[in-house]
């Protein structure tokens, strides 16, 4: 009990110091936390965007249909299919598509896109496109051939809200067809590379243009929860066939891995420079404590007790800076969680990313125990080295020094 | 007379078989017995502290013996030799070295806690040591809060509180003035007469030679003289 008393105190004996390796733990720990937050944010936005945007969680295809993307491949049983996925309670909702391949053309120029047949009463309840619109309205108030365009499209074609675009594709029989469609929405959503290459069209008006009435190429399902996914995908039984999100775009799931990876190096990092703060500041308060440590070894504290008090003080200064970086971090990520980072000065190469220009922290809890303990364990290692040095000093020749 | 402190040819040698050999201490053979009050004495450089620091356990010596109350302490292990130092030697040192971040009170019961007696035991024993060198109303203050002879009497204090078989005082009144050097002197006097406390110090304070009541004189490490003062 002694040695704690005295360890405490020691901690408040030179204030400066102490405050210094305290600030330092709680930058470390701050530091650490928020760059973890927004990384996890950056990842968690680029995914959610992916999924709620064009990915959803399943997406069931025929199983010929993604080998050459031929139109005649539909989904095999559609009807069966739809009573099945009706039953299954881990599905919010699930959207049908036409998915065909063409090109949209103005005056200003002609582009390659992807053209979606949707149900937008469905498809609302899928993809939050119909929240991106910057413009116009969601397919329901154009009669005649309506569509919506991503905003860099646009931008390319230089057309605005109710202007003209033909579109051409092939139908059943690979016949081209030019059709003229009309803008009734612009969206903008977190990726511009979605945006310049998608078309939404009503399902009906594409059917019939195609000659494909009844047929879908796609169902995008969306689960009340990313972790219902697999589970989900093993109760539908059907032949055709089921990717997972993570199957369609591995990509999301390197990035996580990889960003998983990133975080721990990246706190590695922060640890190791908060490591040698604390064996610098620890030496140093050894050196000038010198000629008590020898005292205490002179008058009989054995070396374990000198040991566990050194390491102690480490770890006090430890215990009342880790609660402070920890609260400042929870209180950061949680504001910045609500509000977000603007970055608008690289917002174009977040688009590209898929990201939004405004980041949203976000870090599990679990994060937050993590890296206490870790820190806490860094501090414990770090304290080692000079509470060894200590253990070297011989008492004849410390107790002498100044 | 019990033999408490007892040294058979001991050499201290710096830089051996070097041309800038030192020899600190240079065949020192004493005996101190239980209850004697011994300085020792000799100019700057004659190797009292050095002797002090061995007789201690603090230093090793190149060779000989140092026998404490019959236990030879050089063949001790590390550990055995602090826990010896822990309760059969008092420690006092030239700049008091006390715990600055803890009071007199529990500067001085700081040591019995390290002997593991019970708390009770060790507030009692800390009262009455504080109060025999004169400090019974300064209990609560910190070193910083102290002047150096207060704090060289709670370093006694500190010194006696583990019931030691003698006491080492490695220049004890170098740091103090006249009024504080009387007083401690006092203080350690009585003790010795009243409880039979054996002291040893190193010194070459006049003060302090003048109560002695033996004074071993040396020089470039060799004994050249050992008298006993009436």
């Amino acid at each position: 009990m002694v040695l704690v008393k005295i360890a405490w105190r020691n901690v408040w004996r030179n204030k400066l110091r102490s405050s210094v390796v305290m600030i330092s733990v709680i930058l470390g720990i701050w530091s650490g936390l928020f760059i973890m937050a927004m990384t996890l944010g950056l990842n968690e936005q680029r995914m959610s965007g992916a999924i709620d945007t064009y990915l959803s969680h399943l997406q069931i295809h025929h199983p010929k249909f993604e080998e050459d993307y031929n139109k005649n491949d539909t989904i095999v049983n559609r009807y069966e299919l739809n009573k099945q996925l009706d039953t299954i309670t881990r599905i919010k909702a699930y959207s049908e598509r036409l998915v065909i391949n063409g090109m949209a053309a103005t005056s200003k120029g002609s582009y390659g896109v992807k053209i979606l047949g949707i149900f937008p009463s469905q498809e609302k309840e899928v993809t939050k496109i119909s929240q991106k619109l910057i413009a116009g309205t969601y397919l329901n108030k154009l009669k005649r051939n309506p569509m919506l365009i991503g905003a860099k499209l646009a931008h390319k074609l230089g057309v605005k809200e109710h202007a003209k675009v033909v579109l051409n594709f092939q139908d059943m029989d690979n016949n081209t067809i030019a059709v003229s469609f009309r803008v009734e929405g612009i969206f903008k959503s977190a990726s511009s590379v979605f945006d310049q290459g998608t078309i939404f069209v009503k399902y009906q008006d594409l059917a019939q243009l195609t000659g494909l009435n009844g047929g879908i190429h796609e169902i995008a399902i969306l689960c009340h929860k990313i972790d219902d996914t697999e589970m989900v995908k093993q109760k539908i039984n059907t032949p055709n066939k089921i990717d997972t999100w993570a199957q369609i775009a591995p990509e999301l799931g390197y990035a996580q891995q990889t960003m998983s990876s990133f975080i721990y190096i990246f706190m590695g990092i922060v640890l190791l420079a908060l490591a040698f703060g604390i064996i610098n500041t620890m030496l140093m308060a050894i050196l000038e404590r010198k000629h008590e440590l020898g005292m205490l070894l002179s008058v009989g504290m054995n070396k374990r007790k000198v040991f566990v008090m050194i390491v102690l003080e480490t770890i006090f200064l430890v215990l009342i800076a880790a609660p402070i970086g920890i609260l400042l971090s929870y209180w950061s990520i949680y504001y910045f969680g609500i509000h977000g980072i603007d970055l608008a000065s690289i917002s174009q190469g977040l688009e590209s990313l898929g990201i939004g220009s405004r980041v949203y922290t976000y870090l599990p809890l679990n994060m937050y125990f993590t890296i206490t303990f870790m820190t806490l364990v860094v501090a414990v290692f770090s304290a080692i080295f000079p509470a060894r040095r200590a253990l070297k000093l011989k008492p004849a020749e410390a107790v002498k020094a100044n | 007379m019990m033999k408490v402190i007892q040294t058979q040819e001991l050499y201290k040698i710096y830089n051996q078989g070097q041309e800038n050999e030192v020899r600190a201490v240079n065949k020192v053979s004493l005996e101190i017995s239980k209850g004697e009050f011994t300085a020792i004495v000799g100019p700057s450089g004659s190797g009292k502290t050095t002797l002090l620091n061995i007789i201690g356990g603090l230093d090793a010596p190149t060779s000989g013996k140092v026998i404490i109350d019959q236990t030879p302490i050089e063949e001790l292990k590390e550990n055995d030799l602090i826990n010896f130092r822990l309760h059969s030697i008092g420690f006092v040192f030239q700049s008091y070295n006390l715990i600055p971040v803890l009071n007199a009170r529990e500067n001085v019961g700081f040591i019995m806690l390290l002997q593991g007696m019970a708390e009770d035991e060790i507030n009692k024993r800390v009262t009455d040591l504080l109060k025999s060198v004169g400090l019974e109303n300064q209990m609560e203050k910190r070193p910083t809060q102290m002047s150096g002879g207060q704090q060289q009497r709670v370093a006694v204090a500190r010194a006696l509180a583990s019931k030691p078989k003698f006491i080492l005082a490695d220049e004890p009144t170098a740091n103090l003035d006249s009024k504080s050097t009387g007083d401690l002197l006092d203080i350690m006097e009585h003790l010795n007469k009243t409880e039979g406390t054996t002291f040893v110090f190193s010194t070459h304070d006049q003060r302090v030679i003048d109560r002695a009541h033996r004074i071993i004189t040396l020089e470039d490490g060799k004994i050249i003289d050992d008298v006993k003062v009436n």
